[in-house]
């Protein structure tokens, strides 16, 4: 999917925390159930956002350094940025409506 | 209008699904999330008749709900905002629209009970967690505390030692609940440490869980244990938020039905772990979400 960008701790500061737009990350490894809830969620909302949010998927088994950085414990963790600063953290799965609730804050 | 709504994308409902897809009725599920339910917090099922090996929860639910799909099940993802129930009009108010429908099986399902103590809620995703499966990997050479004594707390506690270097497993009595084979493998493992008749009082931590406070229910002692992770598996709540007031529900909030799963309103039905029972299970809520989907099958064919 192309409007879902895939993000690793190298490129997480010029992707996300320097993004011109407004960014969520989707942290998600593939040993979580619940991250496969969300996942399609968070696809769709890519393609439905693209342009105006940028929406990435960060995999925490791959990319150590992020996650600690913002104390991510627990996943599925949704983090939302604008202008390089958290703006709202998602905990757990969320059916897509709440997410988009959260998404239009951000614009 | 449809025949049959089915609400609630877990083994139940995915079950009902399947028997109402093969029946021709006009069957339409509706998830919140993606199919699932809370088989996909748990690592490796081994109690689920067929898979000798044992399945990993998200294999297994992936297979329901492709086997549903199969024979013609429409799944999809909506989010409800209201139920409307009375014997003679079903509707179901949902986030894009709503639908009629001349019967309905509710698969809701269950949350996992919170603690409801200082510093839970606050420190959700920071060291609390009521998913191992999903977190463990975080704790890796890190200390734990698991609180329960019953069949998922032993299991997830037995899951948590492939990652945590000591895992503490506190319970509120002096003999566990669980299933004797998973008390022995937890006996057996060096990494656990049970602690009786205790209660936890408190989650302590800034930034993240630092330690956890516990009481001991029989001699009043307070103490405190230092851990990383604090993971909650004491029960479920029903997720009956939609129901409340519409149906009858037993003391604890579950959702009552007879034999054949009808509720207190007929054409209605329930399934699986939303339902007043006695063992909440994959197996049983299979049994059920076929007898259900039998069952609305005979109330459609009355009703004309």
């Amino acid at each position: 999917m192309a409007d879902l960008l895939h993000v690793s701790d190298a490129n997480f500061e010029k992707e996300i925390v320097q993004s011109d737009i407004p960014a969520m990350v989707d942290f998600w490894a593939e040993w979580c159930g619940p991250c496969k809830m969300v996942g399609p969620s968070v696809e769709a909302l890519a393609k439905e956002y693209a342009g105006k949010i940028k929406i990435a998927k960060m995999d925490v088994d791959e990319n150590r350094e992020t996650p600690a950085k913002f104390g991510i414990r627990s996943i599925p963790t949704l983090i939302l940025f604008k202008e390089g600063k958290v703006a709202q953290t998602i905990v757990g799965a969320l059916p897509k409506s709440d997410i988009e609730e959260a998404l239009k804050k951000l614009l | 209008m449809e025949d049959l709504i089915i609400i609630g994308g877990g083994p139940a409902g995915l079950t009902a699904g399947l028997y109402a897809a093969r029946s021709r009725l006009k069957t339409l599920l509706m998830e919140r999330l993606s199919p699932g339910g809370q088989v996909l917090l748990t690592d490796t099922v081994e109690n689920y008749p067929g898979f000798p090996e044992g399945i990993s929860g998200f294999e297994l639910m992936d297979r329901m709900r492709r086997q549903a799909e199969n024979f013609g099940l429409e799944v999809q993802s909506r989010d409800i905002i209201q139920l409307l129930l009375s014997p003679d009009k079903k509707e179901v108010v949902t986030d894009k629209g709503r639908l009629e429908t001349r019967s309905l099986i509710l698969t809701m399902g269950a949350t996992p009970r919170k603690l409801a103590i200082d510093g839970e809620k606050r420190l959700t995703g920071k060291g609390v967690s009521y998913c191992a499966t999903c977190d463990g990997p975080f704790y890796r050479d890190r200390e734990v505390v698991v609180i329960g004594g019953g069949d998922t707390a032993v299991e997830e506690a037995l899951y948590l030692t492939r990652f945590a270097k000591k895992v503490h497993l506190v319970h509120r009595r002096d003999e566990l609940r669980a299933a004797r084979l998973l008390q022995e493998r937890a006996f057996a493992q060096e990494k656990i440490t049970i602690v009786w008749d205790t209660i936890p009082t408190r989650v302590l931590g800034n930034t993240g869980v630092e330690a956890i406070e516990l009481k001991n229910v029989k001699s009043g002692d307070v103490s405190r244990l230092e851990v990383d992770g604090v993971f909650v598996f004491i029960g479920y709540n029903p997720n009956n938020e939609l129901v409340k007031g519409l149906l009858e529900l037993d003391s604890a909030g579950f959702v009552t039905t007879d034999n054949d799963m009808q509720t207190s309103v007929p054409g209605v039905f329930a399934a699986g772990d939303i339902r007043s029972k006695l063992l909440r299970q994959i197996s049983t809520a299979v049994g059920e979400g076929a007898t259900a989907a039998f069952a609305a099958e005979r109330y459609l064919e009355n009703m004309t």
